[in-house]
């Protein structure tokens, strides 16, 4: 009865199942707004505590692979709402191709992301793994650090330290916007792959023909999810990658 | 199925607006607004009301909101304003700390 998308015992109408599909979705969204809202008030109390060092520390994760990923998440919730259009107008080959190309722009993502975390290990800013803000001021090769950049950097380091007294304040507190910074972003990637994940099992099913107009709601609901990972994003994004950059 | 079954047109036309939102919060971002209005931190204001109009975007025609019934568009309501609740009962209690490191 379920798999065929037939009329619940309990269930008035198929429009009354499906809304109640749909509802209980955004029920479960609005535990993931707050689940979210606890990271991003953290975020604020510290940011505003610690803004200097946070502004730095933003400075130092790429802003381009950074909008790159934007884009591509964007992209991705386009390919997904045209996945629920597909199915809702009989076109099933449509669906599955739309489907993909969501799996496909999600895997792109997680792939930045994944360079994005190297280099922070290369620049030993992983809290709790040899973290130092320092170790860039001495190793400018391993950080791709050009001389203006690096005498740019040494003067923020000095002005924080001058400020909250030592070079062990500075890096707990940088320690602070990364933890935060692996904490946000790992979360939502961890969102992502479950996502991605039902993807999967979203394009298997489509490719059994399962998704019509008369039945298309895992499509709909999964793409909801989808969706709120994407919002999630697009407030990571500025926060954590826009800081202070002028 | 009396659902409204948005058009590929529109969605794309949305995407593009969140496109220009996005390249607007980046070169926004490059901008020393901090100064136009006294007292004002403007770049903050500027990248979250950008944020939050894209967000909207996403909402209302990705996630079908604006053709959703009532119930669901209450419920969505409600999840932003306990967010709302956490958000500023607990930076009012930070914030009228006279004894805190800020």
């Amino acid at each position: 009865m379920h798999r065929t998308g037939e009329l619940y015992g309990h269930f008035q109408t198929m429009e009354q199942q499906k809304e109640s599909a749909t509802l209980g979705m955004w029920i479960f969204l609005s535990t993931e707004i707050l689940f979210f809202g606890g990271m991003f008030l953290t975020y604020t109390i510290n940011r505003h505590t610690y803004a200097d060092v946070f502004a730095f520390s933003s400075r130092t994760i790429d802003l381009t692979w950074g909008a790159t990923n934007t884009i591509v998440l964007i992209g991705s919730s386009l390919t997904m709402a045209m996945a629920v259009w597909s199915a809702q107008v009989g076109k099933k080959a449509l669906v599955s191709l739309f489907l993909i190309l969501t799996l496909v722009l999600g895997s792109v993502f997680l792939f930045i992301k994944g360079i994005e975390y190297h280099a922070k290990y290369v620049e030993h800013h992983i809290p709790g793994l040899n973290f130092d803000m320092y170790y860039c001021t001495s190793n400018p090769e391993a950080c791709e650090l050009s001389s203006g950049d690096l005498q740019k950097v040494k003067k923020e380091l000095q002005e924080a330290e001058d400020k909250s007294g030592s070079k062990v304040a500075v890096n707990a507190h940088a320690q602070l916007f990364f933890s935060l910074y692996f904490g946000m972003t790992g979360l939502h990637a961890l969102h992502m792959i479950v996502g991605a994940g039902l993807l999967i099992w979203l394009i298997k099913e489509s490719f059994r023909g399962r998704f019509t107009p008369a039945y298309n709601t895992p499509v709909e609901n999964i793409g909801l999810y989808w969706h709120f990972v994407d919002i999630v994003w697009i407030f990571l994004f500025p926060l954590l990658y826009l800081i202070d950059r002028h | 199925m009396s659902e409204h079954i948005v058009s590929p047109k529109l969605y794309f036309v949305i995407f593009l607006c969140l496109m220009v939102l996005t390249i607007t919060t980046v070169y926004a971002a490059k901008v020393d607004l901090n100064d136009i209005i006294k007292g004002v931190p403007l770049n903050i204001v500027v990248a979250l009301t950008i944020a939050v109009c894209k967000a909207v975007l996403v909402i209302l025609f990705f996630m079908h909101a604006k053709y959703s019934p009532k119930r669901t568009q209450l419920i969505i309501i409600a999840g932003v304003f306990w967010l709302a609740i956490m958000l500023s009962m607990t930076l009012a209690d930070y914030g009228s700390r006279a004894w805190d490191v800020h």
